[in-house]
């Protein structure tokens, strides 16, 4: 079956931590830092990788700083396991 | 096949390579900031509507491509910096005028598209009367109702559209309606009026809702295109500070009090 996989980027100086994004996430993909911004606020972050790029932080985020990515990945053939690598190792590539 | 020797280093790469590759590109993109957003940082207070409300009309206006075509009305009130947002011809008006003023740029532009942005200090108080009577002669604009139940700006004070029961600076231990009136539902007022061709009231506290808030100003437009007189659209919003409520907490708020007594939906629905 096909993946999706999505991806955020956040314009975190202009972010003001309101969380709004993180409740709309289904995934529970964003929480804010620790840190702050350059104005103050504790801005949000991606936390873990799960994001489908449905779109819902950015559709509720107050301040326009969310742009959405969304990818349709066919499966991918397996390419390569490399695993404990101590020495040169030798890897055959389809061509 | 062919085969390749790697070294350590290179594998490693090799293998970071098939891990992390980013789809962080344009033809990946799916939602992006509408150019008719300016890239100043909004001074509104954090998790307030009125930022979901400028972007949405700024996605509808890129969307139909009328960036040239459209002058906006400030109000008084929280955003009567809208046009720093919003990049786009703009005037300011008197508080509560904002309805007279797009009348005037509309009868000397009819070409244009012409809107005007108001909260409920403005547009159901103060301007009540120019809300009303721009309604009923149905001039061709349309008109976007902010209503938070409160006047944010000056911090805090009762509007008409403020609940039963609710606190705010001037009614300290709630709105009395002995005293203080009920709520006005100046939506389900001026869809009376003959002249109002679409009144709708929305809201922006969730994805579903920004959707349909979206769908029903690119409506408006387009009604607005084809001459079919005034529009009128209501967003339902928050105003966390004056609340008193984190963001969170204030859309909780808006769902569980705000909605079920400004219910959501079509109030007037073109007949064709
Ligand atoms: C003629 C006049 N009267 C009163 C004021 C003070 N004033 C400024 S904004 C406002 C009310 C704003 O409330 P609302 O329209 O609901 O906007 P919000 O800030 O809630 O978005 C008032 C009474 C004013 N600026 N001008
Ligand atoms: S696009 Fe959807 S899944 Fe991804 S972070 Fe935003 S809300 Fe979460
Ligand atoms: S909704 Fe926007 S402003 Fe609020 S925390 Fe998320 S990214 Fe920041
Ligand atoms: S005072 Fe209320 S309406 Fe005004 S910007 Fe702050 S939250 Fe928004
Ligand atoms: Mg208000």
């Amino acid at each position: 079956m096909a993946k999706v996989k999505g991806d955020i980027i956040i314009d975190i100086e202009k972010c003001k931590g309101c969380e709004l994004c993180a409740t709309a996430c289904p995934q529970d993909s964003l929480e804010l830092s620790r840190k702050i911004n350059s104005k103050g606020y504790h801005y949000i972050v991606k936390i873990e990788d799960n994001c489908t790029g449905c779109t819902n932080c950015a559709l509720v985020c107050p301040d326009g700083i969310i742009k959405v990515y969304r990818k349709t990945e066919k499966k991918k053939e397996h390419v390569a396991t490399i695993q404990n690598v101590t020495g040169d190792i030798t890897v055959t590539v389809n061509s | 096949m062919n085969e390749k020797t790697m070294t350590v280093e290179e594998a490693q790469h090799f293998e970071q390579i098939l891990r992390e590759e980013s789809i962080c590109t344009n033809e990946n993109l799916v939602f992006e900031v509408p150019d008719t957003l300016t890239d100043n940082t909004m001074h509104y207070c954090p998790g307030c509507g009125h930022g979901v409300a400028h972007r949405i009309i700024a996605e509808v206006i890129d969307e139909l491509d009328i960036q040239k075509d459209t002058i906006g009305v400030a109000p008084v009130g929280c955003s009567v910096l809208a046009y720093n947002y919003l990049n786009i011809d703009m005037s300011g008006a008197a508080h509560g005028r904002a309805a007279a003023v797009a009348t005037g740029i509309k009868r000397v532009l009819p070409d244009k598209y012409v809107f005007s942005y108001q909260g409920d200090g403005d547009l159901a108080a103060i301007g009540t009367g120019e809300t009303i009577h721009t309604c009923n002669r149905g001039e061709n604009i349309l008109i976007i109702f902010i209503n938070n139940g409160i006047y944010g700006m000056t911090g805090g004070q009762m509007a008409p559209t403020t609940l039963v029961g609710m606190k705010s600076t001037t009614s300290p231990f709630g709105r009395d309606v002995e005293t203080m009136g009920a709520p006005l539902k100046i939506t389900e007022l001026i869809a009376q009026l003959p002249g109002t061709y679409y009144v709708t009231r929305t809201a922006v506290n969730s994805p579903n809702n920004v959707r349909k808030a979206k769908a029903a100003i690119k409506k408006s437009f387009e009604y607005q295109k084809l001459n079919k007189g005034l529009c009128f659209v209501e967003i339902v919003t928050n105003c966390p500070s004056n609340w008193k409520m984190t963001p969170l907490e204030s859309n909780k708020w808006l769902e569980e009090n705000m909605l079920p007594f400004y219910p959501l939906g079509d109030i007037k629905k073109p007949s064709n």
